[in-house]
């Protein structure tokens, strides 16, 4: 893979992310717990798509020809799509909706601010750009998770179990494609395995004070990242590309 | 469980627009405690850019002077035109009076 192919699949990578958990979390639209929480909810979701925008933009002016971001979106397979097998698990319970944003966002976070100072200076300028909401994603989740956790022995006993289920999902965030390790050196993407410890720490302290408990050493999922999904993906985009599928090119 | 049934607290929301006015209600809310009531109130009340600062208020905490008491309470001041500061002369030039 030549350096501009690897910057492309890196690109997808991170517009993938935003984009397939931007369409989970505005599944949750019309039907959140709380109407607050329905508004804040999507809210998130649309910070998310909107930075997708900006990750697919840069990967369609890579990819050249015809494409842009609503191909990129709407046109691909899932085998195409590089996101994490995290954020295309299904919304399940609050609890799980809201541990899989966090796991997620706090990870962003530290993802983003080390890409703010990528040697790619359009990544760069993304990344900056898009950290001062995921910001915010990190305080609203981690506030649920302290809320869930140490609230009824019900939430408590939810929170734990979604922390369970998806745990695995949360080793694949720590490891670099070979497309991308080719970009570690010149500078242009993150070495996502030093993100670990603070994400790790970060973690540690919210879970100690939500009263829950981070899992011990376990195998991790992984694939995502090479274009292999779990089932829940293909689903996910049967919906979200139902109409450019149909009517090809409609416009809004 | 009951206790899990149970409603979020509503809390009035107060937001000041820009640097040197003062907060204005702009409307209620439910969340679970102060510090979410903050967030859902910047979610539900500033998503346009209306705010530069919120204030949340439990709603119970609110004391309202009752509808039934409004001829005791504002009635004796309508007639009373002298209490406005309308009979002085104001130098030329002076605005927002």
């Amino acid at each position: 893979m030549n350096e501009q192919d690897a910057r492309y699949d890196y690109l997808l990578q991170l517009g993938d992310n935003d984009l397939i958990l931007g369409q989970r979390l505005a599944a949750l639209c019309g039907h959140g717990p709380a109407l607050e929480e329905d508004i804040a909810m999507t809210n998130v979701a649309l910070d998310l798509i909107g930075q997708s925008r900006f990750w697919l933009s840069y990967a369609a002016e890579l990819k050249g020809g015809d494409a842009d971001e609503d191909t990129l979106a709407f046109l691909r397979d899932a085998p195409e799509f590089r996101n994490t097998l995290l954020v295309e698990q299904p919304n399940g319970d609050y609890a799980q909706t809201i541990v899989r944003q966090c796991f997620f966002d706090v990870w962003h976070f530290f993802l983003l601010r080390a890409l703010s100072t990528s040697t790619d200076e359009r990544i760069a300028g993304i990344a900056a750009k898009s950290i001062k909401e995921v910001q915010y994603h990190v305080e609203r989740s981690g506030d649920w998770i302290v809320r869930l956790g140490d609230g009824t022995e019900e939430s408590h006993r939810r929170t734990q179990a979604a922390v369970d289920t998806l745990w695995r999902f949360s080793g694949e965030l720590f490891r670099s494609t070979p497309a991308e390790a080719a970009l570690i050196e010149s500078g242009v993407a993150v070495d996502v395995s030093t993100l670990y410890a603070p994400w790790r720490e970060h973690m540690q302290a919210l879970f100690d004070e939500a009263t829950l408990t981070l899992p011990g050493d376990q195998p991790m999922q992984e694939g995502g990242k090479r274009g292999q999904h779990s089932e829940h993906l293909g689903f996910l985009l049967a919906e979200m590309q139902v109409l450019q599928r149909t009517y090809p090119g409609a416009q809004w | 469980m009951s206790e899990t049934k149970k409603k979020w607290p509503l809390w009035e929301i107060f937001i000041r627009s820009q640097h040197g006015l003062s907060h204005k209600h702009v409307g209620s809310l439910h969340a679970p405690d102060a510090e979410m009531a903050v967030k859902n109130a910047r979610d539900v009340y500033t998503r346009r850019n209306e705010g530069v600062s919120i204030w949340v208020l439990p709603a119970e905490q609110i004391t309202a002077s009752s509808p039934g008491e409004r001829e005791p309470l504002y009635e004796p001041a309508r007639s009373k035109i002298y209490r406005h500061p309308t009979f002085f002369p104001m130098p030329e030039g002076v605005e927002h009076i």
